[in-house]
């Protein structure tokens, strides 16, 4: 079991608007075949930038307001947060180095 | 320097991996993500023998990948870059590194084609889906549309009834491709719709997908289909840029290989959804796989000699 930061409607604004780092959610679900694809590369992320950037993810099965409040319609994906503003959105299940370039902007 | 390297880990890499390694050969995969390749696209496989109540893509390649590590598969999440394939030494360049072999085994898969016309680009990620079992439940109680009208489109149809309030299957043709079953589960649906003989011209929306302009091939009369979310199964493309001009590829950009899964490079093999071939299906992607890892372990035994061909 992963021990990542899960978000939920309830704290998303405490932790990821106001969070004084950048961050990162992955917004995924059960079902979502890619969305297992980028999970190990997502908590591997959130290994390497531990401290810089606050890696999450958010099951979009039992959260439905925020993903509908970013327009989400395609899982997995991924929106990178700096200052409660949202600086980037990775679409669909794209390789680790993709998203380890993003991250980097970000810091 | 490995044996044999892998790159792709769908279930033509993970079959010849599992081969490789019970054949005690130096293998290592390589996959750009976790592995699993297209077969996580889809929910329920109904047609890979031995599951007669069908089985989840996630759980048949969760096996695959299991029974390859128990023979001692190594399976490495670097992407690879950039081929060296000239030499008897071959190089694989990954954002981790380069890694020597000598010999290669192409499973990079293939991914949708997409419909090229305006709006798809701007879309995807908001309305514009090619993965039904991901994003179908964002359309609960929506309408959409399905652009295709082989085996995927319909399948994918279908279970986009579950959520969607109505479907319609968009088909340039006025017959569908998909086989007879399928056929028949779909046109006893009464949430799906078809719309014959019509190709997409434009998808439109502000903030995200608000309909799609189509067009009728045979009266040229344009019309909008209102709809929240378009999905696009009109086939596939390989994933062939690291050989784009390395190996032979077929008009439409697929490996052309042999019987025996042999590339024109020697050494080099190709197998699965990226091969130029008639069927794109788990079941002939392990088929290849097994082929190809034992071609290779021939190959490696003996680099200039000739594989017995099976001509009948």
């Amino acid at each position: 079991m992963s021990d990542l930061l899960q978000v939920t409607d309830g704290n998303f604004e405490e932790e990821i608007v106001n969070s004084d780092i950048p961050a990162m959610v992955d917004f995924w679900a059960e079902w979502c075949g890619p969305c297992k694809m980028v999970g190990p590369v997502v908590e591997e992320l959130a290994q390497e930038y531990k401290g810089k950037i606050k890696i999450a993810k958010m099951d979009v099965d039992s959260n439905r307001d925020t993903p509908a409040k970013f327009g989400i319609r395609n899982i997995p994906t991924l929106i990178l947060f700096k200052d409660g503003e949202v600086a980037k959105m990775i679409i669909g299940a794209q390789p680790k180095s993709q998203i380890d370039g993003e991250l980097k902007k970000l810091l | 320097m490995e044996d044999l390297i892998i790159i792709g880990g769908g279930p033509a890499g993970l079959t010849a991996g599992l081969y490789a390694s019970r054949s005690r050969l130096k293998t290592l995969l390589i996959e750009r993500l976790s592995p699993g390749g297209q077969i996580l696209t889809t929910d329920w496989v109904e047609n890979y023998p031995g599951f007669p109540d069908g089985v989840s893509g996630f759980e048949l390649v969760e096996r695959m990948k299991n029974h390859a590590e128990k023979f001692g598969l190594e399976i490495l999440s670097h992407e690879v870059i950039r081929l060296e394939l000239s030499g008897e030494k071959k190089i694989v360049i990954t954002d981790k590194g380069p890694f020597d072999t000598r010999a290669i085994i192409l499973t990079c898969g293939a991914g949708p084609h997409k419909l090229g016309i305006e709006g798809e680009d701007l879309f995807t990620g908001k309305g514009v889906s090619y993965c039904a079992t991901c994003d179908g439940p964002f359309y609960r109680d929506y309408e959409v549309a399905v652009i295709g009208g082989g085996d995927t489109a319909v399948e994918e149809a279908i279970y986009l009834t579950r959520f969607a309030s109505k479907v319609y299957i968009v088909h340039r043709r006025d017959e569908l491709r998909a086989i007879k079953l399928l056929q028949d589960r779909a046109m006893a649906d009464e949430k799906i719709n078809f719309v014959w003989d019509t190709i997409p011209t434009k998808i439109v929306g502000k903030t995200g997908v608000e309909g799609v302009d189509l067009e009728n091939v045979k009266t040229g009369k344009t019309s909008h289909l209102p709809v929240h979310g378009v999905f696009v199964f009109i086939g596939y493309d390989p994933n062939n840029a690291l050989v784009k001009g390395l190996l032979d590829l077929d008009e439409t950009g697929f490996v052309l290989t042999n019987e025996n899964m042999e590339t024109v490079v020697p050494g080099v093999f190709a197998a699965g959804d990226i091969r130029s071939k008639l069927l794109r299906q788990i079941s002939t992607a392990v088929g290849e796989g097994a082929t190809a890892a034992f071609a290779a372990e021939k190959f490696l035994e003996s680099p200039s000699g000739v594989l017995p061909s099976s001509k009948c």
